[in-house]
């Protein structure tokens, strides 16, 4: 197994409330190499924080999370996060923020700027690279964030639901970027996200988590065969598994009233 | 927008990039170079600010010369000139120039150099700043001249009481935005140089530093300002020699033509930093979209 989570459980610090939120409660999950998972579950569940955690963002309360058999305890180069929100550097150019993890792994000015091109290129950016990310559009800026995560060459990519503030069209676009770039790549991919369509054309497997705390609820397997095409989503099979991942939401939301459905 | 309205006649194509990795759907990126921009529209804005000036001087001089008021009272262009000619001639402006000069450049550089990295110390480490704090805000909320008459019998009525008391106005205007601009840096930026493994030093040197300079500029152009008011004031409580000197001295003997040769001195020397220092943001804003 690549990525391995055992009974994990993560408070949330509440400075201002003086108190700590039991965000994941117990999730236990196996992740194998250059497999591409979705997580979904009722807004608040706890995604996000999980992910962060196996960032190493974030101290576990117990349990353990392991790559490759090293327990995770702190951010390193072998996961690279993509952030919900583009996060760049606004006062550097799309070429220096995709150059920005390379510089802080130390290497060489030539090679980095090579790889940062490269990367620029496969996100389909060639012709922006002396932009700044407030003249890009959204669509855009993310590219470009997918770009600099790619570039520092991670072994496992986290994905926190990346496309969720892009409108409809531009999603699907993205989504579909996304699928061949991962083709390229294979990395192992962890990707949140809140909406179920997102997540059976993009994952092998779907895990559905429970609202509040999170555990692991299901885990659905999506058995299309890739290269999937857009209109793969229109497939009786393709919805049967979406309806059968919202039901499963659908119970947990009825369960925590202050979660809405997806 | 005139200059859109015309179209070059070379489009020129760019982004044929070889590799394989290439977005197979994504389009070549289509540019065309803008045409060149005429003289006056690249200066539109100082021509404008020029003919203004030229303008309300012209004006000036016209009602000094109808003399609805005395010379006493209200000097005309041609009057101050006159008064800068003397000035010269009596041998001591340029003297004064050079002590208020020397004051102000020793007393704001100070100031800007302490000013910035303190703030940034300040701004970053949060004990350090619960530990001045207390100092902070008793100097900001004091007015800095009131120390005039202590800081003179403490090092005399020479340069170096203007030298303190131009550093005291304009250093807290720089500690203040300093301190501010790493205090609202984006959280967002900060967890992504964290995300990287970037340490400690580099968080600062890539996020800080950069995310701060907007907020550092505007303290230093406020800080201009401070400080030649410190300049004036000083030298009218005691001073030797100096711009503030004079100025006092031409009121008392109702020179009004030499008070306006003192104040143009003044005013110049804070536009032309305002302007250098506004040229310094451009550099440095050159991401944000041009308004």
């Amino acid at each position: 197994m690549k990525l391995q989570a055992r009974d994990v459980v993560i408070h949330h610090r509440r400075q201002r409330l003086g108190d700590m939120l039991l965000a994941v409660d117990g999730a236990t999950l196996d992740i194998a190499e250059g497999e591409f998972v979705a997580i979904v579950g009722p807004s608040g569940c706890g995604k996000t924080t999980f992910l962060n955690a196996v960032d190493g963002l974030l101290p576990l309360t117990s349990g353990s999370l392991s790559l490759d058999g090293r327990l995770i305890d702190r951010p390193g180069h072998d996961r690279a996060l993509v952030f919900q929100q583009p996060s760049l550097l606004p006062w550097r150019t799309v070429l220096g923020n995709v150059l920005y993890g390379l510089e802080i792994l130390g290497t060489p000015r030539a090679e980095a700027r090579q790889r940062a091109q490269r990367f620029v290129d496969l996100v389909g950016l060639s012709g922006f690279e002396e932009s700044y990310p407030l003249e890009l559009s959204g669509g855009m800026q993310q590219r470009c964030n997918l770009a600099r995560a790619l570039a520092v060459d991670p072994e496992v990519l986290l994905l926190d639901e990346p496309f969720a503030a892009l409108d409809a069209q531009t999603r699907e676009t993205m989504q579909h970027e996304l699928l061949r770039i991962w083709n390229e790549t294979r990395k192992t991919a962890i990707f949140i996200t809140h909406d179920i369509v997102e997540a059976v054309y993009l994952a092998d497997r779907v895990i559905v988590f429970t609202a509040r705390p999170g555990r692991v609820k299901e885990v659905l397997r999506v058995d299309i065969p890739r290269p999937r095409d857009l209109r793969v989503k229109w497939e009786p099979h393709f919805v049967e598994i979406q309806s059968r991942i919202w039901e499963s939401i659908r119970e947990e939301a009825a369960r925590d009233p202050l979660a809405a459905i997806a | 927008m005139a200059e859109r309205a015309e179209r070059p006649p070379v489009a020129r194509v760019s982004g044929e990039v070889s590799t394989t990795a290439r977005a197979p759907q994504a389009p070549a990126v289509v540019t065309t170079p803008l045409p060149p921009q005429a003289w006056f529209q690249r200066n539109e804005q100082l021509l404008i600010g020029f003919v203004t000036v030229v303008a309300f001087v012209v004006v000036w001089q016209l009602v000094a010369n109808a003399r609805i008021w005395s010379k006493l009272f209200l000097p005309g262009p041609s009057d101050i000139v006159a008064a800068f000619g003397e000035l010269v001639a009596e041998g001591e402006l340029a003297q004064d120039l050079a002590v208020s000069g020397q004051e102000f450049v020793i007393g704001y550089t100070l100031a800007a150099l302490i000013g910035i990295v303190l703030g940034l110390v300040l701004g970053w480490y949060r004990r350090a700043r619960y530990a001045l704090d207390p100092f902070i805000t008793f100097f900001y909320a004091t007015p800095r001249i009131v120390l005039l008459p202590l800081i003179i019998i403490w090092v005399g009525i020479g340069i170096e009481s203007k030298i303190w008391i131009v550093f005291l106005g304009a250093f807290f205007a720089v500690l203040i935005n300093t301190m501010a601009g790493v205090r609202s840096l984006d959280p967002s930026l900060l967890t992504l140089a964290r995300s990287f493994g970037a340490s400690q030093l580099e968080v600062f040197r890539t996020i800080a530093l950069p995310g701060s300079v907007p907020f550092i500029l505007t303290g230093l152009r406020l800080a201009t300002g401070h400080a030649l008011i410190g300049i004036v004031v000083g030298e009218i409580v005691g001073a030797p020699h100096g711009i503030g000197r004079m100025m006092w001295i031409a009121g008392q003997t109702f020179q009004s033509s030499r008070m306006f040769v003192g104040l143009f001195f003044l005013a110049i020397t804070g536009v032309i930093l305002t302007y250098a220092l506004q040229k310094l943001e451009r550099h440095f804003d050159a991401w944000r979209p041009q308004r």
